[in-house]
């Protein structure tokens, strides 16, 4: 009896927190006028079904922004995995001149939150010449102190007696980066591709005072942009549909990476 | 032999080698923009191009004088306060139900919850914009409740801004919280809850003395990384209100620094602004670990 209870009282907490998801695909489907006239949920007219709304985004510059965004995310990705995880090697595997240093300034660094780097960043930028370039988006970003922290940590368990067979072996240092540090913490990797895909994905503020020229936008700038205009207040299908399109590669993502994903977070946070 | 040297040397300049592009970039687009924004903060500037020294005349007008800062200052106090009492509550509550091997379809409920932690505080804004319109799904759902046609003036009313910025940001974040608390539960001891039980202990008892101290790292945890992101709020007001809102309510620290240094351009103002932010967040961290300075060895 005391189950049955738990179990619907999951389902409707469930439902409360899925449909937003599910209102969002029926609001993308339909008509401006089924949309309208419908109560609760856009249910009614299933005959009515339409791809008009996705259609109508071509006439925007969103297919754009979708490439501009996995672009952009897939670099930052790719940048800060490999540069965090070289840098977490030295930093767990080797003794050098300023180790020390070097970490006590990245864990000071790491209590302040990014956006006072806003103002000095930008002063920065304007005098490279990088507003306004994606340069601005990809340099800065690349590296990450939580990030080299976070692969620290996890290669200080990789063992030295290994990394010695393989100097032994004839490995480079560079080869026991790749052929043993790295395999020895994949879950992580997983769970951090998966962490800054989607802080990327999701970015707003920095992209917002770099980016000027529409044809430059990510999904969240151009999202926001047409979300303000007036002819979408009564038709806002087609923001619906754009929203959808926007959340679907991080939905795939995360399908793909979801077992290092909850593995890697449960193993970390226990920890903290 | 030429090998062998070579050999060596690789062995001792690849720690160097590893590091130097992360801290060449650390130093030249961190730690220097970062000592910009502190000199900036006592000057004043239009745009990136003029400035004038101006002392702690910023910081003396922003806590004396700017009646928008104040605001700013509470509208993000008072968000960040609601917003934790009632996440923790929640977060834990659906990670209690959840907490049990007899629960079919364990995977399918967490991930139901977790899901919406996937979409930008944006994209959350877009579809919660239009979820509290006049004829929206929310005003639907009351209405329904109420059993006649309810439009409540969601983002129009000044008074309704914080409750709809929370609905939106406590289901963004939620299932986040759930997911924490589920790996701090699956840690404590079952032999524990066992004993308590011999010991004739009910739930509640159960849940106060075995569960909270057990959970209590976690707790810590999950309240401070929730009150660093309150504080930092920006993005998810400033799309669902198309701004600060009816009365700058929805106006936050964050969105005051962008505002500032992006609208107005003065990059002084806004780095100093900035400064209060970490002074904040430093704050916050500090009485977290004077506070839960619980580690495992000190929980029984």
């Amino acid at each position: 009896m005391r189950r049955v209870a738990i179990h619907l009282l999951l389902i409707g907490l469930a439902a409360v927190a899925v449909l937003p998801f599910v209102w969002l695909i029926c609001a993308s489907i339909k008509t401006p006028e089924d949309l309208l006239g419908s109560t609760l949920l856009p249910w009614g007219h299933l005959d009515h079904l339409t791809l008009d709304n996705f259609r109508m985004l071509r006439d925007q510059p969103f297919g754009r922004w979708v490439v501009n965004s996995i672009f952009l995310s897939s670099l930052h990705t790719v940048l800060v995995v490999t540069l965090s995880s070289l840098g977490g090697f030295a930093l767990a595997k080797y003794e050098f001149a300023g180790k020390r240093v070097i970490m006590v300034i990245m864990l000071g660094t790491m209590l302040l939150p990014s956006q006072v780097l806003v103002p000095g960043s930008y002063e920065l930028m304007y005098r490279l010449h990088w507003i306004d370039s994606y340069l601005a988006i990809i340099v800065p970003g690349a590296v990450s102190v939580f990030g080299i922290i976070l692969f620290r940590q996890a290669m200080i368990g990789v063992p030295d007696e290994l990394l010695q067979c393989g100097r032994l072996d004839g490995c480079s240092e560079w080869r026991l980066w790749w052929d043993i540090a790295l395999p020895v913490v994949r879950p992580m990797i997983g769970a951090y591709t998966l962490l800054s895909f989607l802080a990327e994905w999701n970015s707003f503020l920095w992209p917002q005072i770099i980016l000027q020229n529409e044809a430059k936008y990510t999904l969240p700038i151009g999202l926001n942009s047409l979300a303000g205009l007036p002819e979408y207040q009564h038709n806002y299908g087609v923001i619906m549909a754009a929203t959808l399109v926007s959340i679907l590669p991080v939905a795939v993502l995360f399908f793909v990476l979801q077992r290092d994903f909850v593995s890697g977070l449960a193993s970390g946070a226990v920890k903290g | 032999m030429n090998r062998d040297r070579w050999w060596r040397l690789q062995t001792r300049a690849a720690p160097y080698l590893f590091v130097s592009p992360f801290l060449v970039i650390f130093c030249v687009f961190m730690l220097y923009p970062l000592s910009r924004s502190l000199v900036l903060s006592f000057e004043k500037t239009i745009g990136p191009r003029h400035s004038a020294f101006v002392g702690l005349s910023n910081y003396r007008y922003l806590l004396g004088h700017d009646r928008l800062f104040g605001l700013a200052l509470l509208n993000t106090a008072a968000y960040t306060v609601a917003f934790l009492a009632l996440q923790i509550p929640m977060s834990l509550g659906l990670a209690l139900l959840l907490n049990s091997r007899r629960i079919l379809f364990r995977d399918l409920f967490r991930f139901s919850f977790f899901s919406s932690y996937l979409v930008g505080q944006v994209f959350v804004g877009v579809i919660f914009f239009q979820l509290f319109g006049p004829d929206g799904l929310i005003n639907h759902a009351v209405s329904i409740v109420a059993g006649h046609r309810v439009v409540i003036p969601w983002l129009s009313s000044p008074n309704l801004v914080l409750p709809s910025v929370l609905i939106a940001s406590l289901w963004l974040a939620t299932g986040y919280g759930m997911v924490y608390f589920l790996a701090a539960l699956q840690s404590v001891d079952p032999e524990l809850y066992e004993a308590a039980e011999m010991d004739g202990a009910g739930n509640w008892q159960r849940f106060v003395h075995i569960t909270l101290p057990g959970i209590r790292p976690m707790l810590g945890y999950v309240v401070l990384v929730g009150a660093i992101g309150g504080f930092q709020l920006f993005e998810l007001p400033f799309v669902l209100l198309q701004g600060a809102g009816p009365n700058a309510r929805g106006l936050t620290v964050v969105m005051y620094l962008f505002v500032m240094g992006f609208n107005t351009g003065d990059l002084g103002y806004a780095s100093a602004i900035g400064w209060m932010l970490v002074v904040i967040l430093l704050a916050l961290t500090f009485i977290k670990f004077r506070f839960f300075r619980f580690g495992p060895e000190s929980g029984n």
